[in-house]
């Protein structure tokens, strides 16, 4: 692993706060996942490939935007890996890169609901904004 | 003041590699009270101890202090070279300056800095040894085993055989356990109940044994070789000795619907029952919730069919009180409950089976007498679907499932999914695994099998969601090796539940004062060395109360639960451990910090009288070590507030004295 992938790595692993290493694969995420005959990584791959450092395709991938963010793979985990924050983590850095990043601060506390997990709203005004 | 002989081992090279041993005796020649310092090749063979012995006579010595291995391997080794020189064995001191001093260093210079440093400390203590002498109790030869399964039939079986009586305590109206449900057994197949009951027979027949069947422990006090039980013998309405076990009593109940916990509620027993064919003791229970006559006095059918006038509605509870010298426990397991499982529809469909359920339908004994029936329609199922791993390996649900692996699962899954293809060629059986464990003799070439030659279609990966449709259940899963999400349309799908210590477990525990870990398992005195016993003297574990296991792991580690209480039964007395609390009776202030900390319960209080100046009394409150229970671990030691307490052998000043020379 290069220290450039090795630095996207560190800095997904630092936005998500999750671990992949935790992983036992048993891929109950991608059993799990409403969305997995549209993605080309599926969440069990997601979670590898960033153990691996292989977050350059994630980043070039459809999939990142095909991810609902449901939480059901990290409501199902048995390891508490949290596949979806993973996701959202690469999705976010590629924003970032990107400066797509189409949600103001302002606007945000409009936006918010109680019932909604926050990541939710966030990761969905990415998506359906562009 | 002592006369003290220091003696350096080179163990071979071990020691002598890193360490000067001619310095180390040198420098240790002129510590306060050594007389006598020398080193040798190999202290601990015959020549090193003879070298010993001499000394002794030769110079006197009151106190010897060996630098060789660590004390777990020899100190008891020179405690017997000791003794043979006619001194007090509690008067030797080990420093360990081969584990924690040669294999540690590197270089020749600190390595004997601080093998010297370490002497110098184990002399310090031995200055202020005083001899010890073990204290003796008595032994009362008859154990208790708790549990009437396979692991405590076992244990119990080859005690009496040893010649020792023994009592079988089972909360169940029958012994038996878990195996008496199952159907049959790998890796061989034989039927569960063919291996089985012959042996509850045995155990029924063996004029050693008891069996307190529909019993609980109610208390437990006493010590190793002294225990006083008292066991709650629950009315079950039939005279035990009078019962014939005939059936004409099940037979003719009117009260039909009371759902039988042997088939786990899949059908429907009577209120008067035997809850299977081969149970023992063969005697009928009437289940006091359901039955009409106990609960509004209208019944009364079964006193009248009873031709050997068993039945006895008023019979009460009975508490038995005897003494035990030793105590097994083999509560065994259950499967956890499924009800938080959503994603598996447990709740929602009838055809959502665990592996036990799967096991009773699927026995001749059972609810559909064999056949292989859907519980929800009575259709043969021809999609079935086992997931493994539910509730096991799982560390992010703890109010769910359990951390551990349950061991057991991925064998009796290839064992049902093996004999459902066996039985019924056009069924379609898959089974989804994170991976398959097969460590044990025979295993992984009977997994083979399922695969290869039954062709059973094991699949990588985990199930996701089961949605009932329909008469059909919806598996969503994912198929890891051709990436891909699968979708399948099953008639009946089979969890292999995690197991867990049966709740039974924690409060015996309690009265045991034995230790458990986090999940309820007790905790043996070694993981490795000493597997069947508990921390706590006299108290054994046998079977899956001591952690997941297999039949033909259990049956060992019952067997060599039983080896150890014959071992202990068979003594006369028992030696004990002299280096145990000792309390200062004038400094205790009677805060009972002790008594909270022991695990072993070997702190009480005692009220005594004290001679006070000027001719007065008073009475305070003091803290008494009862020491054939003290284990001598020193949690009192540390707790006390007023350092009234101290460890015979590891007393504080010793302690501090060998700071002290090791700060010098």
């Amino acid at each position: 692993m290069n220290k450039d992938t090795n630095a996207l790595k560190e800095e997904v692993i630092r936005i998500s706060g999750a671990n992949p290493l935790k992983c036992m694969r048993c891929g109950k995420c991608s059993a799990t996942c409403p969305a997995y005959d549209e993605m080309e990584y599926h969440p069990h791959q997601f979670v590898n490939m960033i153990e691996n450092g292989d977050i350059e395709p994630l980043m070039a991938s459809d999939s990142l935007y095909k991810c609902l963010t449901c939480f059901a793979c990290v409501e199902r985990c048995p390891r508490g890996v949290e596949p979806a924050k993973l996701i959202e983590a690469v999705r976010l850095i590629t924003v970032r890169q990107q400066g797509m990043n189409h949600l103001t601060a302002d606007a945000v506390p409009a936006l918010l609901d109680e019932d909604m997990p926050q990541q939710a709203i966030v990761s969905a005004f990415r998506k359906y904004t562009k | 003041m002592q006369r003290i002989g220091v003696f350096v081992c080179w163990c071979g090279t071990n020691i002598a590699g890193t360490v000067d041993v001619q310095a180390v005796s040198d420098a240790l020649k002129h510590e306060p009270g050594v007389v006598f310092s020398d080193n040798y090749q190999y202290m601990c063979s015959q020549a090193g101890q003879n070298m010993i012995i001499d000394a002794v006579k030769e110079h006197r010595l009151t106190g010897i202090v060996v630098c060789s291995c660590s004390p777990r391997m020899h100190e008891a080794t020179f405690r017997k070279t000791a003794a043979a020189a006619g001194l007090n064995p509690y008067m030797v001191e080990i420093a360990n300056i081969r584990e924690q001093c040669s294999w540690v260093h590197k270089d020749m210079a600190t390595g004997t800095e601080k093998a010297i440093i370490l002497g110098k400390a184990a002399i310090a203590k031995v200055n202020l040894n005083a001899p010890l002498t073990p204290g003796e109790s008595p032994v009362t030869k008859r154990a208790l085993v708790i549990g009437g399964g396979i692991a405590g039939i076992q244990t119990a079986l080859d005690i009496a055989d040893a010649g020792f009586p023994v009592d079988i305590v089972e909360t169940k109206p029958t012994i038996g356990g878990k195996m008496a449900q199952l159907d049959k057994t790998f890796p061989t197949l034989d039927c569960a109940a063919c291996i089985l009951t012959p042996k509850m027979v045995d155990v029924a027949q063996h004029e050693k044994i008891r069996i307190f069947s529909y019993s609980e422990v109610e208390s437990i006090s006493g010590f190793v070789g002294n225990f006083d039980v008292k066991i709650k013998k629950r009315a079950r309405f039939v005279k035990e000795d009078v019962c014939t076990g005939c059936g004409a009593c099940v037979e003719k109940c009117p009260m039909k619907k009371v759902p039988n916990e042997f088939n786990l509620g899949m059908d429907n027993r009577r209120a008067i029952y035997i809850p299977f064919a081969q149970a023992v003791p063969k005697v009928a229970t009437i289940d006091p919730n359901a039955c009409n006559m106990l609960k509004n006095g209208k019944c009364g059918v079964c006193a009248k069919v009873c031709t050997a006038g068993a039945i006895d509605y008023k019979q009460k509870d009975e508490i038995i009180e005897e003494k035990y010298g030793a105590i097994v426990a083999a509560t065994g397991f259950n499967p956890i409950s499924m009800e938080k499982f959503d994603e598996f529809a447990y709740n929602q469909s009838k055809d959502v089976i665990t592996s036990l359920e799967f096991e009773r339908l699927t026995n001749a004994a059972g609810p559909t007498a064999g056949k292989l029936l859907r519980p929800s329609d009575g259709v043969h199922p021809h999609t079935i679907v086992f997931v493994q791993c539910v509730g096991s390996r799982c560390a992010s649900c703890a109010e769910k499932g359990k951390e551990y692996c349950s061991k057991i699962c991925c064998m009796y899954t290839a064992k049902h999914a093996m004999l459902t293809r066996d039985k019924y060629p056009d069924t379609e059986v898959y089974v989804f695994y994170i991976d398959v464990r097969t460590p044990g003799k025979s295993f992984d070439e009977f997994y083979r099998r399922a695969v290869e030659e039954y062709g059973v279609k094991y699949i990588k990966g985990m199930v996701g969601k089961v949605s009932p449709e329909g008469n059909k259940l919806k598996v969503q899963a994912s198929d890891l090796l051709n990436n891909r999400q699968l979708h399948i349309d099953a008639d009946l799908v089979v969890l292999a539940a995690a197991i867990e210590p049966d709740k039974s477990a924690r409060p015996l525990a309690t009265m045991l004062t034995a230790s458990m870990d986090t999940n309820d398992f007790f905790t043996e005195a070694h993981p490795k060395l000493r597997p069947v016993e508990s921390p706590t003297a006299g108290v054994f574990l046998s079977g899956a109360c001591q952690g997941p296991k297999d039949i033909p792991e259990t049956v060992s580690q019952a067997s060599a639960a039983a080896a150890k209480v014959i071992g202990l039964l068979a003594k006369d007395k028992l030696t004990g451990n002299p280096c145990i609390a000792n309390p200062d009776e004038w400094m205790c202030n009677g805060c009972s910090s002790c008594e909270k900390v022991c695990p072993y319960g070997a702190i009480t209080y005692a009220e005594k009288e004290f001679r006070m100046p000027n001719r007065t009394t008073a009475i305070r409150r003091v803290a008494q070590v009862n020491p054939a229970v003290c284990q001598g671990c020193g949690a009192c030691t540390v707790t006390c507030p007023s350092g009234a307490m101290d460890l015979r052998g590891f007393a504080n000043s010793q302690i501090i004295a060998e700071v002290d020379a090791i700060c010098k």
